[in-house]
């Protein structure tokens, strides 16, 4: 009798324990399944560009071939390279990108610092003023703002030294490089908001402790405070590298004519109907490019236009999560 | 002594000004001044000179024109809002359902992290347009461009309309889902930002929280909506905000702005426009953001 109810027992755990293995096994399969999904909706457009850029024009009539081409070529590749100007372009864009995030992370640096350690008339206001440039809409300022770069004059000083009205910086770097390097360019707010988030919850002994041993305040901003703020640094870094250079608001306001990878890209299709049939050396007679052709050319140079944002973040993956969980954006 | 260390924090708040000092600069040059000139610009008629422009005062006309004249702006504005209240919940669930996936351990996790947030870097405007343009050359209109973008997902949404209508759910709800399901895509590329916020808002949940409700007996269920849920409710709102300020950054109305502007040179037109929009959306966010926070929980 006494040995019949432990008997039961471990019967009744037995099953229990195979039950929750059970619902496990199946839990995880299912999110296997999830995320297999998800990341094949991802990832399905950058390898369909991928086959396309290495496919020959002579497969794209095959029914039979659905991903990986039966004849492969680097023409596809050659051409929208050619159609772009490649090699210059990305130079351009990655002096100009780089530059423009530089000072971007420089000038938000400084001021999420001077909102988060320091108390001065209006600090608070001036805050609030900087949640305000994340909420207003670009739009609004659009007008006054190419007006303004149209005939750049700061308190009219320009009129005052050479008697001429202001400077066009329209179609230079300038308008980008003014507004990142003084903290009012590209989402600027979001990014004072971060170094300003981090920044207060540094503790407070470092600061002391440097001001103690004869530091001044830039001298320890910059040997004490920047060294530990690297979480933050690589996050607005990467974003607003990666935001910068894909950015067509500013660069088609202020630069419409510049050579810079998002402006091209925009205009690429465009372009590729204009110079194929040259390219391909039909041009004159009464051939003209096959569209589906014209259609493989565009595919290959937004490949080729988001090739270097890959390349980076097959490096920086790792950081881009970690960083932003260690910011500490989330409070 | 006092007197000396009033200086002292006198001296604090000159260094923080120091320290602010590039931002003022921006702010009060390159945001303030274009914002009040931009009140003004949509009560003028602006006509670009070779060198500056003439204003002339014409009142609330701008407005006028733009609301009852323009045969667009309303239409394209009550859509910008109506797929923006749409697009708000699907993207803050998805988010929170991919934070939560990806937060648990599994084999691959790094890689999974990797994919879900490539979109973040390839969400690009221009990248967009440029494949739309593609397609539509190769069908020659923009109608079968779509029409071929919609196929190509090869996925009928009537079975998933039948299933669903058969279980006896209300009619709206799923035309909701079945939206949610067709723009899949969409959804899944502009939520990258949105699931790294709540991803480290998961990480910062303590994990002393779960074993003690796994202790008491609380199913994995109960605990993701007594513990998890909670514990993220603050980031709800930030992604709700951002969600709202993102799908409004590239939206038909910016674009529509921009032509105004800039095709036809409408300058006074399109700043009236865009303070509209800019009405629209502040009152948007302080409703949204009000509802919201009264439903917060702060743990601390």
């Amino acid at each position: 009798m006494s040995a019949k109810i432990p008997e039961n027992e471990a019967v009744l755990l037995r099953y229990q324990r195979a039950r929750n293995k059970g619902s496990e096994v199946l839990w995880s399969i299912f999110r296997y399944i999830l995320i297999l999904g998800i990341s094949f909706v991802i990832l399905l457009p950058v390898l369909k560009q991928i086959s396309v850029a290495f496919k020959d024009p002579l497969d794209i009539y095959d029914p039979t071939i659905y991903m990986i081409p039966v004849n492969y070529t680097m023409e596809n590749i050659r051409l929208a390279m050619n159609v772009l100007d490649y090699w210059p372009l990305l130079q351009n864009t990655m002096l100009f990108v780089i530059s423009t995030t530089l000072l971007a992370t420089a000038s938000c640096a400084l001021a999420g610092y001077g909102f988060a350690r320091f108390t001065f008339p209006g600090s608070n206001v001036l805050f609030a003023l900087v949640i305000m440039t994340i909420l207003i809409p670009s739009s609004t300022l659009m007008v006054p703002m190419y007006l303004h770069f149209r005939e750049f004059d700061v308190l009219g000083l320009v009129k005052l030294f050479t008697g001429k009205d202001g400077v066009n910086l329209l179609n230079t770097y300038w308008p980008s490089l003014i507004t990142s390097g003084l903290a009012i360019g590209l989402k600027a707010g979001l990014f004072i908001y971060i170094f300003r988030q981090f920044f207060r919850g540094l503790p407070k002994e470092i600061e002391e402790s440097a001001l103690i041993d004869g530091a001044g305040g830039l001298r320890t901003f910059f040997t004490i405070m920047l060294p530990n703020a690297i979480p933050p640094i690589i996050t607005v870094l990467l974003f607003s590298f990666v935001w910068q250079y894909n950015d067509t608001f500013y660069t088609s306001l202020f630069m419409s004519d510049s050579n810079l990878m998002a402006v091209k890209i925009a205009s690429f299709p465009a372009d590729v109907n204009q110079f194929l049939p040259r390219l391909l050396g039909i041009e004159g007679t009464e051939a003209r490019a096959d569209p589906n052709h014209v259609s493989m050319i565009v595919d290959t140079g937004i490949l080729l236009a988001i090739a270097p944002l890959i390349i980076l973040y097959l490096f920086v993956q790792r950081n881009f999560v970690e960083s932003v969980e260690r910011t500490g954006v989330v409070g | 002594m006092i007197k000396r260390s009033f200086t002292l924090s006198q001296k604090r708040s000159l260094l923080g000004i120091l320290f602010i000092l590039p931002w003022l600069l921006g702010f009060l040059f390159l945001f303030l001044s274009p914002f009040l000139q931009s009140i003004q610009f949509s009560f003028s008629e602006l006509k670009v000179a070779p060198n500056g422009y003439d204003l002339s005062f014409i009142g609330l006309d701008n407005y006028h024109h733009a609301i009852r004249i323009d045969p667009n702006f309303n239409r394209i504005l009550t859509e910008s809002v109506t797929e923006m209240v749409y697009n708000v919940p699907m993207i803050l669930f998805f988010s929170l359902f991919a934070a939560t996936l990806l937060n648990s351990k599994f084999k691959g996790r790094a890689l999974a992290r990797a994919i879900f947030f490539l979109p973040v870097i390839l969400a690009s405007g221009a990248i967009e347009e440029a494949q739309s343009a593609g397609l539509i050359q190769l069908t020659g209109s923009s109608q079968i461009a779509q029409e071929l973008g919609e196929q190509q997902n090869g996925f009928d949404p009537m079975i998933l309309v039948s299933i669903l209508g058969n279980s006896g759910i209300p009619l709206g709800f799923i035309e909701y889902i079945v939206t949610a399901v067709n723009r899949i895509y969409e959804i899944i590329r502009s939520s990258g930002v949105q699931i790294l916020i709540f991803l480290a808002a998961l990480q910062s949940v303590p994990s002393t929280m779960y074993e003690v409700a796994k202790m008491e007996g609380a199913t994995a269920y109960e605990s993701f909506w007594k513990i998890t849920f909670p514990m993220v409710s603050p980031l709800i709102l930030t992604n709700v905000i951002y969600t709202i300020i993102d799908s409004f950054a590239d939206s038909q109305v910016t674009q529509y702005i921009y032509e105004t502007a800039f095709t036809s040179q409408n300058f006074g037109l399109s700043a009236a426009m865009a303070w509209m929009y800019t009405i629209v959306v502040s009152i948007i966010l302080v409703v949204v953001g009000f509802v919201i926070s009264k439903r917060v929980f702060y743990y601390n």
